[in-house]
């Protein structure tokens, strides 16, 4: 690993002060995806700015809600009482990342950070528009298995790999961010980013920009599920993952929100399913539909052929599975 | 700027910081690098920026320690190559084999994805640090009672997360106890056997 400094930070003022002075420096929290790209040479930061000692582990519920400090632990978050019963698809999602030893590492804001684990961008002596902008893409006639089949460019067909972002996406998350010209709120959905031309920039954050905290709205939904498809049982990335949120009243939909992971640069919001399966029946022959109608606009790459019907067959169990929990 | 060759394009500002520290001397430096001044946060910039040393307090197995490390110093190569604590493994390093596995103030972690630093004033618990004198844990005992390794290279790693899957109450199953120890490989294939060794110590109920 290339040397570098080394700061510690008490204050999100000082962190984000301290970043704004040297554009090639980076916050490091639990650092299990940071220090994994540093030593791969993928990541080379001059400086690192240490933040774990910022106040911002707390998880604390409202009148509109729960706030979680982007330092909270992931196991932590899926463990707390609040969350396991009133916000379940985030434990549930959360428990389906990484291992018990990373969880007990990784922060949520560092969750929303982590980088695409593409192998080309992992390997330095490929091509990757990602770590090297105008190099081009390997993975685009190259081994593409594990890659996207939504919102893709010429540029860039590479996946956001967590669990969590997919369940916060569905759950109609907010994200507040501070920097030096002060704080400010975006919605969870559109924190990520499609590649696009740019594909270097996974998210919207602006230079020198630190999460803060999130926040999830109370809801009503009555059945969820966080269903993930891999490629072993457990301690894998995420073929196909889908996270459903329903409002039912008896055997009908009120209110359905849906989100897939592994299929785009972020996660995947199913609007217009959302739209079709608002009054309808929760019956296999509507659940089929919405199923169709979300993987109509996918396109894929050889490899990943696999992931429109997989995407099919997912959106259908998660919603059976969903509608089968109490 | 290029992700391949960025000491070329620091080069300068490294020479200058070696410069400094060649004509500094060891007291002068020792003196302002104190912990203290390190934790000050704010003003603490300028300071840590002249070091490649940091001083580190922290505990592992109940002995204290302050020593002075590079940033870049994973605490798995800290444990094994300062402290020669060799029981912990080094298998991946890159976070995906488990055989690394420690414990930071009760949590068990991946000790190669944690620099050294990031473990100021922490309490570290290795497998060095279960046995009580020639007593073996009741989870190393289970090991041995179950067959639950066979070359033993993951073993400090697996025997790790073990106690931690029981202290956190997740050995309530076979597969819960699988799901939770999924972060430590084994590739002689031991898994039916740590799942026993597990499940024993959780029904034998013994304070961990």
């Amino acid at each position: 690993m290339i040397n570098f400094d080394y700061i510690r930070t008490s204050t999100a003022k000082a962190a984000v002060d301290a970043k704004a002075k040297n554009a090639a420096a980076q916050f490091i929290a639990g650092g299990t995806n940071l220090i994994d790209l540093m030593k791969k040479g993928v990541a080379s930061p001059e400086k690192l700015i240490d933040i774990n000692a910022l106040p911002l582990k707390q998880i604390v519920e409202d009148a509109k809600g729960i706030s979680i400090g982007a330092l909270a632990l992931n196991s932590d978050v899926a463990e707390h009482p609040i969350i396991k019963v009133k916000y379940p698809l985030l434990a549930q999602a959360l428990n389906a990342g990484a291992s018990a030893q990373l969880r007990n590492m990784a922060t949520i804001g560092g969750n929303m950070m982590q980088r695409t684990r593409c192998s080309y961008f992992y390997d330095i002596t490929m091509p990757c528009n990602k770590r090297e902008p105008s190099s081009g893409c390997g993975a685009l006639h190259g081994q593409n298995r594990m890659h996207a089949v939504f919102g893709t460019s010429e540029q860039c067909i590479a996946v956001h790999p967590s669990d969590m972002c997919v369940a916060l996406a569905a759950l109609d998350a907010t994200v507040n961010i501070t920097g030096t010209k002060g704080d400010r709120k975006i919605l969870f959905t559109e924190f990520h980013r499609l590649p696009g031309s740019t594909p270097e920039l996974d998210n919207n954050l602006q230079k020198g920009e630190l999460i803060t905290s999130i926040h999830i709205p109370t809801n009503a939904f009555n059945k969820t599920h966080y269903l993930k498809i891999r490629d072993r049982a457990s301690y894998a990335f995420a073929l196909v993952s889908v996270a459903v949120a329903l409002e039912m009243s008896v055997n009908t939909i009120k209110k359905a929100k849906l989100a897939m992971g592994g299929v785009a640069h972020k996660p995947w919001r199913l609007v217009e399913v959302e739209k079709f399966l608002m009054g309808k029946q929760a019956t296999k022959e509507n659940f089929t539909a919405a199923a169709n109608m979300a993987m109509e606009t996918a396109t894929s790459f050889g490899h990943n052929d696999f992931k429109i019907k997989m995407g099919k067959a997912a959106i259908i169990e998660a919603l059976q599975e969903a509608i089968r929990n109490i | 700027m290029s992700y391949i060759f960025p000491t070329m394009l620091t080069e300068n500002n490294n020479n200058s910081r070696r410069d400094f520290l060649k004509k500094s001397t060891a007291i002068a430096a020792l003196t302002i690098a104190s912990p203290v001044l390190l934790k000050a946060g704010e003003n603490d910039e300028k300071i840590a920026a002249l070091f490649e040393q940091i001083d580190l307090r922290l505990e592992v197995n109940g002995i204290a320690h302050t020593l002075s490390v590079e940033p870049r110093v994973t605490l798995l190569d800290l444990l094994r190559e300062q402290l020669h604590l060799m029981g912990t493994k080094k298998g991946c390093d890159h976070g995906q084999c488990g055989a690394c596995t420690v414990h930071v103030d009760g949590k068990h972690i991946n000790s190669c994805l944690s620099l050294a630093v990031m473990n100021e004033g922490k309490k570290i618990t290795t497998i060095e640090g279960l046995a009580n004198g020639d007593k073996l844990h009741p989870m190393q005992e289970a090991f041995i009672k179950h067959d639950g390794f066979q070359c033993g290279y993951c073993t400090p790693g697996q025997i790790m997360s073990a106690v931690a899957c029981v202290k956190e109450g997740h050995a309530n199953s076979a597969n819960e106890i699988r799901e939770y120890m999924s972060g430590n490989i084994c590739r002689c294939g031991a898994y039916p056997n740590i799942v026993d060794a597990i499940m024993e110590v959780k029904k034998g109920g013994q304070l961990l």
